[in-house]
């Protein structure tokens, strides 16, 4: 024990003085909740749109206003010629073509239903599918607008013409995307702090020839070790805490469910991550090294992870994959403690594989940090 | 002082890289008290050899006994008895001076009391009661070489083990350290050196030359220099060292 308490106050006093890592732990954060979580938005604005309208009728034109009313379309140019309008999008200056035929309005009145076409730049697959969603959205409106005004019919018959579906969002009911980001970004966090902060501080040693000097005192292995992560442990719960109070204050994100339940959580998963720290840091002589094969796993794991895309619609080998991905059980357990409440009851299985697999992780880097060759 | 008391004992050391024998076979014995040089040409097993003597490293075969510890089985027991310093620059840059004596102080086991004592007494002995509080990266190489030495033998150690110790330091400073290292022979302390340095070789009790992974002669510098029929040792190191080269 007594060790161990000279190994941390060692550490705290570099790290205390690190005129690098400091920074970087406090600033970074900061920046990143900041920035990323304002700037990486799936939510769209300002779809570019060219609109071709044969009809030139009340009611067509009536669309078009629709669109360029939302704040989701932005109307940018009027065409005669769906060729023309298809050129937009060749030269990438719009997203999207609504093409309006000739007598729109007409079948419109004797048939009670029209066709438009409306064609996409599905090169960014998602602002295709979103604009699908979000035009599809607009024309129900207009149209049981049009109906009710022009055809007469009351908004009973309306309900018997079309079955209109109003959905609602659970958990996050404005559909606020920094509600969702917040927490993962939290997670990346408390990910880059716990796991490769202190592989670097390990590998620091190494390059700086003190681990010899450490290696012939008869400090053991296994105090070694917990004096070298414990302290980042602490640094990345106390990060999180922080990036939780810049999280309510600035985004005024939910906590709906228990902190303590959280924090218990993110301490298991950092054990997982300081395993993995532990065995990089065995592996890279030098921090330049520690840091490219940190970035490398960083990278996959925290795009598999579900930071922007839900886990449930990758294939199904990714999703298998995803069973040895930390990131993904962590990044879901916070999201769901954060913004669903969830409870221990809810989490249980998740909870109790992060233990397993901090236990395997750390059991492995532990047995493989070798103090002699 | 030199007592006829072994206290470090290598019998038949080999330790092998893959296919590239770093030391062959070697023997010798060291005595209580005794200042013992470890020569060679870079290359030639000297840091392999020390870093087997220190527990760092493990020997492919042969007997080694430190300070009456097996080095294969009590390597732990070896660790708390010896002192280290290496070439490389081993104080923490970013720490003061009283910090980095506290730091390998406490993991040597001493206890706060113990811990102030020592510190006090070893910054009077070396002059550096100003320098308490400044950072090692802001002291001169010589003064961290010596504060080093120091250090290695805080928990007063019964061998100390010293790898090149006076790489890069001006002659004044190396005299300085190689005053330490009598004081400390004198207090009993056994004092395991390498060195390129020939004319350091002169002020060893006994001193090895290792060529080629091996011993190739082991005596007082005295002796060395009468069978070999040369006036310093640097002309018994170089003609060892063209012995071979011309075999």
């Amino acid at each position: 024990m007594r060790t161990i308490y000279f190994i941390l106050r060692k550490e705290f006093t570099q790290l205390k003085r690190n005129r690098t890592m400091l920074p970087i732990i406090f600033i970074v954060p900061l920046v990143q909740l900041l920035v990323l979580v304002n700037a990486a938005t799936l939510e769209l604005k300002n779809i570019s749109l060219t609109v071709c309208d044969y009809d030139l009728s009340p009611a067509s034109r009536r669309l078009t206003s629709v669109f360029d009313a939302s704040p989701f379309f932005n109307v940018h140019k009027y065409s005669f010629s769906t060729d023309e309008a298809i050129s937009h999008i060749e030269n990438s200056s719009s997203d999207m073509v609504l093409v309006i035929p000739r007598g729109f309005e007409t079948k419109m009145v004797r048939e009670n239903k029209a066709e438009v076409q409306m064609l996409f730049n599905a090169i960014n697959g998602t602002v295709a599918g979103i604009g699908n969603a979000y035009a599809n959205q607009i024309f129900i409106q207009t149209s049981k607008a049009y109906f009710m005004e022009f055809a007469g019919l009351t908004s009973g018959q309306l309900n018997t013409l079309n079955i209109n579906a109003i959905p609602a969002f659970w958990y996050n009911p404005d559909m606020n995307y920094k509600v969702f980001m917040v927490p993962a970004i939290l997670v990346i966090l408390v990910t880059i702090i716990g796991m490769m902060l202190a592989a670097m501080n390990i590998v620091r040693e190494k390059e700086m020839g003190t681990i010899e000097q450490i290696n012939v005192t008869p400090i053991k292995k296994i105090h070694f070790i917990i004096g070298k992560l414990l302290p980042f442990w602490i640094v990345a719960l106390v990060m999180l805490a922080f990036g939780l109070f810049v999280g309510k204050i600035v985004f005024d994100i939910p906590l709906q469910g228990s902190l303590v339940l959280l924090f218990a959580n993110a301490a298991v998963y950092l054990l997982v991550m300081q395993g993995f720290g532990l065995l990089l840091s065995d592996t890279a002589d030098t921090q330049q090294q520690a840091m490219f094969i940190a970035f490398f796993f960083l990278i996959i794991f925290i795009l598999m992870g579900g930071i922007f895309t839900p886990i449930e619609s990758m294939p199904l080998w990714a999703q298998w994959l995803n069973k040895l991905n930390p990131i993904a059980y962590f990044m879901k357990i916070i999201r769901m403690i954060l913004l669903k409440g969830s409870t221990f009851t809810d989490i249980r299985t998740l909870f109790l594989s992060l233990s397993a697999y901090a236990a395997i992780v750390l059991t492995i880097a532990i047995t493989k940090y070798r103090k002699v060759n | 002082m030199k007592t006829d008391k072994i206290v470090i004992s290598v019998k038949n050391l080999i330790k092998d890289f893959g296919s590239f024998r770093a030391n062959d076979r070697l023997n010798f014995d060291v005595y209580e008290g005794e200042v013992f040089g470890f020569l060679g040409a870079n290359g030639a097993g000297k840091t392999t050899a020390l870093k087997i003597l220190c527990g760092l490293s493990r020997p492919t075969s042969g007997e080694v006994m430190v300070s009456g510890c097996n080095v294969y089985t009590q390597s732990n027991l070896i660790k708390q008895k010896i002192g280290y310093m290496s070439q490389k620059f081993t104080l923490y840059e970013d720490m003061t001076v009283t910090e980095n004596i506290s730091f390998y102080a406490g993991i040597y086991g001493l206890n706060f009391k113990q811990i102030k004592n020592k510190t006090m007494q070893l910054l009077s002995s070396l002059g550096l009661e100003g320098e308490a509080h400044k950072l090692i990266a802001d002291l001169p190489l010589g003064w961290r070489q010596k504060l080093a030495f120091s250090i290695a033998i805080v928990h007063d150690p019964a061998i100390v083990f010293l790898d090149e110790p006076t790489g890069g330091v001006d002659p004044v400073t190396r005299r300085q350290f190689w005053k330490m290292i009598y004081e400390a022979a004198a207090k009993g302390v056994t004092v395991f050196v390498t060195t390129h340095y020939m004319d350091e070789a002169e002020y060893c009790d006994r001193v090895s030359i290792m060529v080629d992974g091996r011993i190739a002669a082991l005596d007082t510098p005295a002796n060395l220099k009468e069978k070999y029929n040369a006036s310093s040792m640097n002309e018994v190191f170089l003609g060892l060292a063209r012995h071979t080269s011309n075999k």
